[in-house]
């Protein structure tokens, strides 16, 4: 069953609010259009009482998976197909309504399961990354799964933490690098062209890099 | 060379740069883009010198850059780093050729040096070469032995004694020189005899050490066990040194990125990290009795961690970071050693010297005074607390004005077979945690400001006779005999 374009969206703007910011409750007003809250009450994805919005456990799931859905799209536009700034978000918002069932987990899997869109806002876990923790194998993963001795190419840094990323860019690891990882532990030890890196975890975990 | 930096087909960092750098009025000690491109990157500094010099544009300079980073997922500084790899890139393809080298020698034992299981026996082989052996068995006990021993007692002192007392005819002018605290006899003689050729051997072995490029190998072995302590691997380098002069190295902790790390690397070098002459005499004292040794450097090792331990989880701040390059593994240089052990021992030497003798100095004036009896009747009570003889207290105030001091006194003592087995452990665990010495407080104060660098001292102080009084417990209670 398939909701409108507009009613995920307004699924979307709903997990922000009740779920991420831990509202609980709006008002009717947020959604500013009566035809949707309709909807999506007719649908049982809401509850609503004296102008106030609730989530049901179904429209929980289905607010999740929008949002997810979205924000995958973000990362995908952003790391994979080179698209920057405000498109990011305005490709994002159209591609989003074409990944249904099946096709969110593909595209997940392809970004090494992404905790957050490039915007910093954390991605909802789906089916595909608890699974993913129990078997490693996918195309883009966070350093710290990579196997030693392997080279790779970074993908991208996860920016959400600014100060890491600094000391990530002040040594000299940017998307496109090639690397070869040399040990794991103590500290982690890259070969980046002709000379070597020491990094400790915390900051590898930053690195999303693709198996050459 | 001039870079233009691209953007989204909408919006260009280049237009934003251009934008910003026309509006900026004042003078800059760089050029406008490049000011524009640190404000577009949030650049703290920038923002405030901008701030303050651009009163009347700052509001439209503050629109522009918020407008600039809203267009772009990644902060500023990332898109740029990125474009200006990609340009490095390009320029780097057209002119290098890459050769393909198979792993070498030399690559092979760098791997040695950073797997832990093969890195750490490497670590303890160094150490108990590269310090033991040469720093304490060779520089601390045959070279001390034979310069102090020899050449001091038999020829030198003698020889100034008799031409003193021939020329100076008051008793207690002679003593100034010549006496027990003498200038000469004893100032002269710590500093030249005991300390210099012990420093000199640390800090030849540091200099090899370093120029191996042995020391970025053992920051990345030793961060894991740093972080619980609230430092980095970074922090080995200020640690490492210290060993050698605690004064030099609480300088050193500048390089430490965050005043939380900077803090913490302070304390423990003032309490659990013995400086070289220190730990020379040390080694020096306790080599006949490996147990004492290993009393020794155990209860300074959880020292060391306890007290980091503590101290990290007390100070607020974010969690220290490490990265660092690690540079190929290279043969020393002989006039690089010769170089750095000069210019390190010369440093030394000259704080050094005029503090062993203003120490003498004042210990004489103290003596005539009878000041210093007063402040030994003082310290005897402590002292006898932790089980050592009313004599040593003494060897506590020398440790004040230079730690090493303190320790050539133990030395004195031991040699006149006034200390057993356990008192001779608990001096040294007593006198190697004791407050730094005057230099060191006084580089304490000038890093680290008046608050913190007292509040080290006092702790510093309290913690050294505390632990020596338990020790000196716990190994009486089992009846310990060493």
């Amino acid at each position: 069953m398939n909701l409108t374009d507009r009613a995920e969206e307004a699924l979307e703007k709903l997990w922000s609010e009740l779920i991420e910011q831990k509202k609980g409750t709006c008002d009717i007003s947020l959604l500013n259009n009566n035809e949707i809250v309709s909807e999506l009450e007719s649908l049982g994805y809401i509850e609503t009482k004296d102008d106030q919005i609730k989530l049901t456990h179904k429209g929980y799931e289905e607010a999740k998976n929008c949002v997810r859905r979205h924000r995958l799209a973000e990362r995908l536009m952003a790391d994979i197909l080179d698209v920057k700034g405000k498109f990011v978000h305005e490709t994002g918002c159209k591609f989003e309504h074409l990944l249904h069932k099946g096709l969110d987990e593909s595209i997940c899997t392809l970004l090494g399961h992404p905790k957050t869109c490039p915007h910093g806002s954390p991605i909802p876990e789906g089916d595909c990354c608890k699974d993913a923790k129990r078997t490693p194998k996918k195309l883009i993963m966070p350093l710290t799964e990579l196997q030693t001795d392997k080279k790779a190419k970074v993908s991208y840094l996860q920016t959400k933490d600014k100060s890491a990323l600094q000391k990530i860019i002040a040594v000299g690891i940017l998307p496109n690098t090639e690397i070869k990882l040399i040990q794991k532990f103590p500290s982690y030890i890259l070969q980046v062209g002709k000379s070597q890196l020491a990094i400790d975890k915390e900051l590898a975990s930053q690195i999303y890099v693709r198996v050459a | 060379m001039q870079k233009d930096y691209k953007g989204p087909v909408e919006y260009s960092i280049e237009i934003a740069a251009e934008k910003i750098a026309n509006l900026l009025a004042s003078d800059y000690p760089f050029s406008k883009k490049a000011i524009a491109l640190l404000l577009l990157q949030e650049d703290e500094e920038i923002k405030e010198m901008v701030k303050k010099s651009e009163s009347e544009n700052i509001g439209v300079i503050e629109k522009i850059v918020n407008e600039a980073i809203s267009h772009f997922a990644n902060p500023i500084s990332y898109e740029l780093a990125v474009q200006r790899q990609a340009e490095v890139n390009e320029i780097i393809n057209k002119v290098v050729k890459v050769k393909k080298e198979k792993t070498s020698f030399r690559e092979k034992l760098s791997r040695l040096t950073m797997n832990p299981l093969t890195g750490i026996p490497l670590l303890l082989f160094i150490l108990y070469w590269g310090l033991y052996k040469f720093v304490g068995d060779f520089g601390a006990g045959t070279v001390v032995d034979f310069i102090e021993g020899t050449i001091f007692e038999k020829h030198f002192n003698p020889f100034i004694e008799h031409i003193f007392i021939r020329i100076i005819p008051w008793e207690a002018l002679q003593s100034l020189f010549v006496g027990e605290y003498g200038l000469v006899t004893l100032g002269f003689r710590y500093a030249v005899a005991i300390i210099l050729p012990i420093v000199t051997f640390f800090f030849i072995a540091f200099s090899i050490i370093e120029d191996t490029g042995y020391l970025p190998r053992l920051a990345m072995l030793i961060d894991r066990t740093f972080k619980k302590i609230g430092l980095s691997g970074r922090a080995v380098i200020p640690m490492v040194l210290g060993f050698g002069c605690a004064t030099m190295a609480t300088m050193v902790t500048r390089t430490l990125p965050t005043k939380r790390e900077r803090i913490i690397a302070t304390m423990l070098l003032s309490l659990a990290v013995p400086c070289s002459a220190q730990l020379g005499l040390i080694l020096a004292l306790l080599g006949g009795r490996p147990k004492t040794m290993f009393i020794w450097a155990g209860v300074m090792g959880i020292i060391f961690l306890f007290v980091g331990y503590l101290t990290a989880l007390m100070l607020p701040g974010e969690r220290p970071s490490f990265y660092m390059e690690v540079p190929p593994l290279r043969l020393p240089n002989i006039s690089n050693i010769i170089t750095k052990t000069y210019v390190r021992v010369r440093w030394y030497f000259r704080e050094v010297l005029p503090l062993f003798l203003v120490a003498s100095f004042f210990i004489w004036l103290g003596q005539l005074t009878h000041l210093f009896d007063l402040i030994v009747n003082i310290l005897r009570k402590p002292v006898e607390l932790i089980g050592l003889p009313a004599a040593s207290a003494k060897i506590f105030i020398f440790g004040f004005f230079r730690r090493d001091y303190g320790a050539a006194g133990l030395y004195d003592l031991n040699k006149e077979g006034l200390l057993s087995g356990v008192q001779l452990v608990v001096a040294c665990i007593a006198l190697t945690l004791f407050l730094p010495c005057i230099a060191q407080l006084l580089m304490n104060i000038k890093e680290r400001g008046w608050k913190i660098g007292l509040g080290i001292s006092v702790f510093v102080l309290f913690s050294s006779f505390s632990v020596a009084y338990i020790v000196n417990l716990i190994l009486n209670k089992l009846g310990v005999i060493l």
